[in-house]
């Protein structure tokens, strides 16, 4: 008798603990997912819909526009995570050497960034990468460039500028991840190999990194979302321009959906795309996670 | 020790950490020499600090209903702080807690949702705003962020961590189970909850796409909203807009360095 009521007041209190979250799912993420997928297959303009079948997929595959900003977004990823989690990684172990001098110094100057604005550091970007801005003209004053670069107004210095930024602002988010869990880490591990001779690079690369594997997955899962859904800085920075050589598809999504006269339905069906590259790469991910670890 | 700078020597490490830690913090001074500089003398190149500070905050101050501005900004970020926390952290205590074949597999679909990207989800929230008469509202932007699925994730990693001792304790002294929750389990994980302070607020102050969508008129802007309208047209006043940007920074900077110690406290507890 007393073990049942047990039972059923820990059923009630699980529910209750957990229930305001997940009404609050329900209502503003699983309806909204469940409608996008709906309304991908609709066509019309505005809120006029009609159901379109496979017209929006169609559509997609012949839309220059869209193959733009799929690639854009897709160059972003490969070469931005990488760079950033690498970074990330080698700041970290770094950091976690116990005898470095002015350790908390260098960790609140690289975590700094990540706690400015997007908004707030893209304008700042802008300004620093103006024609005649400080970058610019720090280059010339060194001489390393003999006339101005046009940041924002070249397509392939303005995809550098846009990559920059985000590295910038997020490779400190990172380090911490990777520091705190570099922390949890037994240092006599450390010692042992040292004793044993195993050089630094090695202790590295096969102590560290499989122990940090599962952080290491996190955040190249987290960075990836991240890179897939870009919106603020190149809307920012570029307004996707110049020829929407920085249009990504969070951008072409806003564009459909609220700059123009509205294409919802279109712009579900795009918004799916990165759905379904998400999808694809978290699985890679994991994938790759797991085959190191056999 | 395990340290893959320390290939090329302690000096390589050095100056690799200076690098990018001036890198890091340029920006910041950047922004702050542009504040206090005129745009004529920004554009010129002018790197030192200007007189300008003054009237650059007077024309920023002037550019929209200022007061109202930063009410809302403030206003959007504490509510949908507080009640991020209050509604993720019970989630996630609830879920570690109390568990049960059906609710770990509810948070096996929870989680499988966290990869769905906001893209996805903003033109049928706009719909819904708009059906619910939301639209250009407070609750429109804060409730759809409140039940974090990350936060609620983190908040059941961390609570791995808290000791059973005290909770059969605090039962066997007859408290209620949201009595516990509320009276022992929030001040034991004080450091937890910095952590997510942090990231919360960061994240609701920060909201730029959101926002953009769903206010509509110049007196529910954010702060966000309106340096990035001052930073847009042909030429902007970027003397201004560094004022703006500066604005835009500080309430985050500030509770940063109030809650660091905590911070990376906190997140220690969530990786283990």
């Amino acid at each position: 008798m007393a073990q049942s009521q047990l039972a059923r007041s820990e059923r009630i209190n699980g529910w209750a603990f957990v229930l305001p979250a997940l009404i609050l799912l329900g209502i503003f993420m699983i309806y909204p997912i469940i409608w996008s997928l709906w309304m991908s297959f609709q066509v019309g303009r505005g809120m006029q819909f009609s159901f379109g079948g496979l017209t929006n997929i169609i559509r997609l595959t012949q839309d220059p526009i869209f193959i733009r900003a799929l690639t854009n977004t897709l160059i972003f990823l490969a070469v931005q995570v990488p760079i950033m989690l690498v970074l990330a990684l080698l700041f970290a172990s770094a950091l976690n050497d116990p005898k470095l001098w002015g350790r908390g110094i260098f960790r609140t100057a690289i975590f700094l960034p990540c706690v400015t604005s997007l908004v707030a550091y893209s304008v700042t970007f802008k300004s620093m990468f103006a024609a005649d801005g400080i970058i610019n003209q720090m280059l010339m004053g060194l001489h390393i460039i003999a006339s101005p670069i046009p940041w924002l107004a070249d397509p392939f210095w303005a995809k550098v500028v846009i990559i920059s930024a985000i590295t910038w602002r997020w490779t400190g988010y990172n380090m911490i991840f990777y520091l705190a869990a570099m922390q949890n880490i037994d240092r006599s591990i450390y010692e042992a190999a040292k004793i044993d001779g195993v050089p630094a690079w090695a202790r590295f690369w096969y102590l560290t990194v499989p122990m940090l594997k599962p952080v290491i997955l996190f955040t190249a899962v987290i960075s990836t979302i991240g890179t897939l859904q870009l919106f603020d800085e190149p809307n920012l920075l570029t307004m996707g321009g110049p020829s929407d050589s920085t249009l990504t598809l969070s951008m072409y999504i806003y564009n459909l959906s609220f700059k123009f006269m509205p294409s919802f339905g279109y712009a579900a069906t795009v918004s799916y795309v990165i759905v379904i590259l998400v999808a694809i790469l978290s699985f890679l991910q994991f994938l790759a996670a797991r085959d190191r670890k056999a | 020790m395990s340290n893959p700078l320390s290939l090329f020597g302690r000096g390589a490490t050095y100056l690799a950490l200076s690098i990018a830690a001036f890198v890091s913090v340029f920006p910041f001074f950047w922004m702050v020499i542009g504040a206090t500089n005129t745009n004529a003398d920004l554009i010129r190149g002018k790197s030192t600090p200007g007189d300008a500070l003054w009237r650059n905050i007077e024309v920023f101050f002037t550019s929209a209903d200022m007061p109202r501005v930063v009410f809302n900004s403030f206003f959007i970020a504490g509510v949908g702080t507080a009640l991020t926390l209050l509604v993720s952290s019970l989630a996630g205590y609830g879920f570690e807690i109390f568990r049960s074949r059906t609710r770990e597999r509810v948070f096996g679909v929870m989680l499988l949702m966290l990869s769905v990207p906001f893209a996805a989800l903003m033109i049928p929230l706009f719909i819904l705003m708009a059906n619910l008469k939301m639209m250009n509202s407070y609750q429109a932007i804060i409730l759809p962020s409140v039940a974090s699925i990350f936060i609620i994730f983190y908040f059941r990693q961390a609570t791995k961590a808290f000791p059973h001792e005290l909770r059969d304790a605090a039962r066997i002294d007859g408290l209620k189970e949201w009595q516990i929750f509320l009276f022992v389990y929030m001040p034991v994980m004080r450091s937890t909850y910095a952590a997510a302070t942090i990231i919360v607020f960061m994240t609701h102050w920060n909201n730029y796409l959101w926002p953009l969508i769903v206010l509509q008129t110049n007196e529910m802007k954010t702060l966000p909203l309106v340096v990035a309208t001052l930073s847009q047209g042909y030429s902007p006043d970027f003397a201004v807009v560094m004022v703006g940007s500066i604005f835009a920074t500080l309430p985050t900077l500030i509770i940063f360095f109030l809650l660091q110690r905590r911070f990376v406290e906190g997140m220690l507890g969530a990786v283990k």
